[in-house]
């Protein structure tokens, strides 16, 4: 087993998240905006190709971090326009985050059931 | 009369504000800020450290490439999801701070959160809609940018 592929994950995680909180620490931006930015950069610089090397290095580091999920929305549109051309381009976004959204969506309504009204 | 007035008002509120700052710097570290990234390093890498693990372990499991990616997310959100409804979230996340909202952990208590907190608006308004009341954006926003990226790749050929 890769020990340093541990370390690498927890202090480049560690670091993304770093920034994260300079945001909150230093900006009025809301966690919300904070959310949308590490996403939307995470496309742009997986576009550009710039998260790619990031991700072989530093593993889970990366793409544990939301900007890990904009890369594989980026990452995601390319492999869908290979296979289907234009079509790709619409399908490819949402078909990348699907596992994800899908898993949050339905652990949002089971824990919403299973939790007693009024509790937080 | 007016003049001795301000003087007591401005008295006061010095004396306050002494007071303040003595209290504020009895009760917080010497830089809460350098505190806040110091946390936030350490519980966000950890997070990472565990996505990093569960990835080994499904690739040990024989999972495909995208599988593996599938299930370290999957994973993860079910635990932050568990870990919102118990109440045990908030408690991690206030000391976190970015530590829990930068990982998928923060997207998937940002859709978990409200479908817990507005089921008493009822369950297609309430739970359902407030769902995406951040995931929505998240949502909105990078699909649109990784779109623009598939066009543009489209038409100069790039891909």
């Amino acid at each position: 087993m890769d020990y340093l592929m541990f370390l690498k994950a927890f202090v480049v995680g560690g670091l993304i998240c770093v920034i994260g909180q300079l945001f909150i620490d230093y900006t009025t931006l809301t966690p919300a905006k904070i959310l949308v930015g590490f996403v939307t950069i995470g496309v742009v610089l997986g576009a550009i190709g710039i998260y790619d090397p990031l991700v072989k290095w530093a593993g889970a580091g990366a793409t544990v971090p939301l900007s890990g999920f904009g890369y594989a929305l980026a990452i995601g549109t390319k492999k869908a326009i290979q296979k289907d051309g234009l079509l790709g381009v619409l399908t490819g976004p949402l078909s990348a985050g699907s596992a994800g959204i899908t898993a949050a969506l339905i652990s949002g309504l089971i824990a919403s059931l299973i939790s007693k009204p009024h509790a937080k | 009369m007016d003049k001795i007035y301000t003087l007591e008002v401005k008295n006061v509120m010095q004396v306050t504000n002494n007071e303040y700052d003595k209290m504020s710097k009895k009760a917080s570290p010497p830089s809460p800020k350098l505190k806040n990234c110091i946390n936030a390093f350490l519980i966000g890498g950890l997070i990472c450290t565990i996505g990093e693990a569960l990835r080994v372990y499904y690739t040990s499991l024989g999972f495909t490439k995208d599988g593996v990616k599938a299930g370290v997310s999957v994973t993860l959100i079910v635990i932050t999801a568990i870990l919102t409804a118990t109440g045990l979230f908030d408690k991690i996340a206030r000391y976190a701070g970015a530590g829990t909202l930068v990982p998928i952990t923060g997207f998937a208590n940002s859709v978990v959160s409200p479908a817990m907190e507005f089921q008493s608006e009822g369950r297609i308004l309430g739970t359902g809609a407030n769902m995406f009341k951040i995931a929505g954006p998240v949502i909105v926003y990078g699909c649109s940018t990784a779109v623009l990226y598939g066009f543009i790749i489209w038409i100069f050929k790039l891909y």
